[in-house]
């Protein structure tokens, strides 16, 4: 009985607790980090889009929560020109943006909007292009200043975008955070009062939950838009407890203190799959580990080489090491949730003795190499230096010694960027969901001196078939384009494509419909609490 | 007194010139650049990189740049944070009262244990107490931190459940911080509850924190103590008949105490610069872990800002310990 009771008022408090002094739905992410500033478009970290563009903002073209569908967002519907060079976008009527203590929309979302938030990262003579720093990093890096020709607003509720080039994915381009749109009256008003920077530091935006409160390193507190465009959020208010540690956040998520933690602590994930009161949500992550031959230096100049060396890496045994049973086996360079990933893609299956013999037949004996290995740790690869042990044990397995190289991260950037490298260890992950995002970035001609493109690999027939898809609007065509670059890719072998990782999400048992975002962003208008 | 004061105030002049040029240099020789590491596996261009160097100011001779932080210092501003965009000013005083809350709240635990511990510990030489502080000092010496902390967030908050895992105060407590101090934050606003929150979220932070201060203290008291307790004035006193916990008191306490706030002192300074593991496990919003953060970013303004300004609190901090000296032992004030 006197346990009992002890228990009872155990539970008394535990609830107490966690009802605290609100009683609206209040949902607590324990998030990993502070946000770098408010303003999507100058920043490129995703623990700053999880706190700016997915709550605060909307942007022309959206993803679908849980999926890398693009679907309509402030435009209701868009349209291209027959030459891929014209895109009309209609947008959508009655879209309010948030009534903050320094701003009161006088007007509804237009045209004008969308072609400040353009204009300010595009135009280098614009009067907010240098405000807060200036730098807009993901604009530059998506080329969009070399694909935008001019923005144009055709009436309050059209807008014209005018490409210099065809460019396929620019729709997909369009829905990534970079592209949110801002308050060009909020913008003004501000300039108006002389704090134009106060923009990007209290913002302003169309999305379903509006900023109250940001206590650095604590806290990011929200409320729900309640004339949101897409109707209010099931939950009232949004809270974000900033926990660095991935050990401390399970705690306090088993405590009841938050409901939702991303990036569990691979040791952890045991103990999640058996704690009655989480659900364990996993997904592939839209990502890719690889292994780049530098083709510019013998004897990686040989396809036979580069083939004979994937056949003697034992992925599997990779996976079961690195990544403790969190990652799958990569055979192409996309990732499997990717449209166009190509299923008939052959592997070259774990073959020593084929190996050597290829080797052989290449004249190459006693080869001695590098493998380099990052000094941090990503989804795509928890462990680059055990990685590389298993690799450099592989390889020796066929005759091939070799060394393994790390510097600092900048520095590995850097120097592998200035193909200083005979193999090296990277990854990537995806940002719209495009093939071209994976393919072209990163084994393009256009990267191959000096770019994205480690294995510094130019190959026509390839990159003829990306160029064609960039130009395609019609999607059946495309993905017919990149299922048959994959191949010319695996036979060519410019990589080992070594592993996708898979994303493991702990939710509390109360959390309805949270989906995990293959994009890796976390996202919570639709969620729900039991 | 006066002279004394000055003088000790402009011995700090030369120290914190060269906490600038240390705090400036430091950062620049490690390897690797913040623009490079902004744009990750993505890379950038050579001529945008160049172009945000230049932007920066990055780009400039390395003597020329510290002039230039030189002049904008001796103006009071330290820049502004090329990660966030902020002034470093108020990226560091919106942390700095929570390292500070969290240091004194550490440093009283560690005091208000450690010196009657060591105090008796001392007086009572080879007793099977004396055993067990030293003993359980040097364990708490040697206690690897991030370790400690979870043990203990594991034990009280995940089984006992009597404390909270982490944070300052819990997160469905809404008000708007006036003075940076939770405690006195939570008092002013009218959040029921809140001070309690507050309360409950320091206990395990400050007793991780406070775990190695608390074996420093206890062992130096001790050993004060034993110094002081040989000395012929201590006998002198006994002889006269004074009772045990006068000498003990009066006579050995005030002298051993000079080494032991040179100790108290040194620990202060160590928690103010950050207890980065603390900070980290128990998510306390404070300089410590903004430091570490920077300079993984390689944020130069952020890193040589910060840096200067926990020096000028560290040796704040020193020129009071030199003034208490003066304080409790005039012998020191007017040796000059």
């Amino acid at each position: 009985m006197r346990r009992q009771l002890w228990m009872a008022s155990v539970a008394i408090a535990a609830s107490v607790a966690f009802a605290g002094p609100l009683s609206a739905k209040t949902l607590v992410y324990c998030s990993e980090g502070s946000p770098e500033g408010f303003n999507p478009s100058l920043y490129t970290a995703g623990t700053t889009f999880d706190a700016s563009s997915h709550p605060i903002f909307n942007r022309l073209a959206e993803f679908e929560r849980g999926s890398t569908t693009v679907i309509p967002g402030l435009a209701e519907s868009w349209s291209a020109s027959e030459d891929g060079l014209e895109y009309t976008f209609k947008l959508r009527k009655g879209v309010k943006f948030h009534t903050t203590k320094d701003f009161a929309p006088s007007r509804d979302f237009n045209a004008d909007d969308v072609i400040f938030s353009f204009e300010r990262q595009g135009k280098k003579d614009h009067p907010f292009h240098k405000v807060s720093g200036g730098s807009y990093e993901y604009f530059e890096g998506m080329s969009m200043s070399e694909i935008i020709e001019t923005v144009e607003k055709v009436d309050d509720y059209t807008v014209k975008f005018v490409l210099s080039k065809p460019e396929a994915p620019f729709i997909a381009n369009l829905a990534m955070d970079f592209a949110s749109i801002m308050s060009a009256e909020y913008a003004d008003k501000m300039m108006e009062a002389g704090t134009p920077e106060q923009v990007d530091l209290a913002p302003v935006g169309t999305g379903p939950f509006q900023l109250q409160q940001y206590q650095k390193d604590a806290v990011i507190r929200y409320k729900a838009n309640a004339d949101y465009w897409g109707g209010k959020a099931p939950i009232d208010t949004l809270i974000f407890a900033i926990t660095p540690d991935a050990s401390v956040r399970y705690q306090k998520l088993k405590a009841g203190e938050c409901h939702v933690m991303p990036y569990p602590n691979p040791a952890d994930i045991e103990a999640m799959k058996s704690d009655s009161d989480v659900n364990l949500l996993e997904q592939e992550g839209l990502n890719v580990g690889y292994l780049a031959f530098n083709t510019e230096k013998a004897p990686y100049t040989d396809k036979r080489v580069r083939q004979a060396l994937n056949m003697a890496i034992d992925k599997k045994a990779i996976i079961d090491a690195v990544f403790q049973g969190a990652g799958k086996i990569a055979k192409n360079p996309l990732p499997p949730t990717i449209w166009s990933y190509n299923e008939a893609t052959k592997d070259y299956g774990y073959d020593p003795e084929g190996a050597k013999a290829l080797l052989a037949e290449a004249g190459v004996s006693g080869l001695k190499t590098n493998i380099w290995a990052m000094p941090v740790q990503r989804p795509y690869n928890p462990n680059a230096r055990r990685m590389a042990e298993l690799i450099q044990a592989d390889w020796a397995k066929v005759g091939v010694e070799a060394e393994i190289v790390t510097f600092e991260w900048g520095e590995y950037l850097k120097r592998s960027k200035a193909g200083e490298h005979d193999t090296v260890l990277l990854g990537w992950t995806g940002d719209n969901g495009d093939p071209d995002n994976f393919l072209y970035v990163l084994l393009g001609c256009d990267a191959a001196v000096g770019g994205t493109n480690r294995a510094r690999w130019c190959h026509k027939p390839f990159d003829d078939l990306l160029q064609k898809a960039k130009q395609t609007a019609d999607p059946a065509e495309r993905t017919s384009l990149y299922e048959e670059a994959q191949l010319i890719f695996k036979e060519e072998a410019p990589w080992v494509t070594i592993a996708h990782s898979v994303v493991s999400m702990p939710v509390r048992n109360e959390v309805v419909d949270y989906r995990v975002h293959p994009l890796g962003g976390h996202i919570f208008y639709g969620v729900d609490l039991k | 007194m006066l002279k004394f004061i000055l003088t000790r105030i402009g011995l700090l002049i030369p120290t914190f010139i060269g906490v600038t040029i240390i705090s400036f240099s430091f950062i620049r020789m490690l390897p690797g650049d913040p623009i490079e590491l902004m744009a990750g596996e993505r890379g950038i261009e050579p001529e945008r990189h160049a172009q945000l160097m230049a932007q920066f100011g990055f780009d400039k001779p390395l003597w020329e740049q510290y002039l230039i932080f030189m002049g904008k210092l001796l103006d009071g501003d330290l820049g502004v944070s090329i990660v966030t965009k902020k002034p470093i000013f108020d990226e560091f005083f919106t942390l700095f009262p929570a390292t500070l809350e969290l240091a004194l709240f550490a440093i009283v635990f560690a005091v208000v244990l450690g010196l009657p511990a060591g105090i008796i510990a001392g007086v009572k030489r080879g007793s099977v107490f004396d055993h067990t502080v030293m003993g359980i000092s040097l364990t708490g010496f040697s206690m690897p931190i991030f370790w400690w902390g979870l043990l203990l967030i594991i034990f009280f908050s995940g089984i006992l459940g009597w404390t909270p895992v982490s944070g300052r105060i819990s997160v469905l407590y809404y008000f708007e911080p006036v003075t940076g101090f939770m405690l006195i934050d939570t008092l002013l606003s009218d959040e029921k509850g809140a001070f309690r929150s507050a309360i409950s979220h320091l206990i395990l932070p400050a007793i991780v924190l406070g775990t190695i201060p608390l074996a420093v203290i206890a062992r130096q008291t001790r050993s004060a103590m034993l110094e002081v307790l040989s000395e012929d004035y201590v006998r002198t006193a006994r002889a006269k008949g004074l009772p045990p916990f006068r000498v003990v008191g009066l006579h050995a306490l005030r002298n051993a105490l000079i080494p032991v706030i040179t100790v108290i002192g040194l620990q202060i300074g160590v928690l103010l610069a950050g207890a980065i593991l603390t900070e980290t496990i128990f998510a306390w919003p404070g300089v410590g872990k903004w430091m570490v953060d920077s300079i993984f970013r390689r944020d130069y303004p952020s890193v040589q800002g910060g840096l200067m300004l926990v020096a000028a609190v560290v040796m704040l901090v020193n020129l009071i310990v030199d003034l208490l000296y003066g304080l409790i032992n005039p012998r020191i004030r007017h040796a000059r």
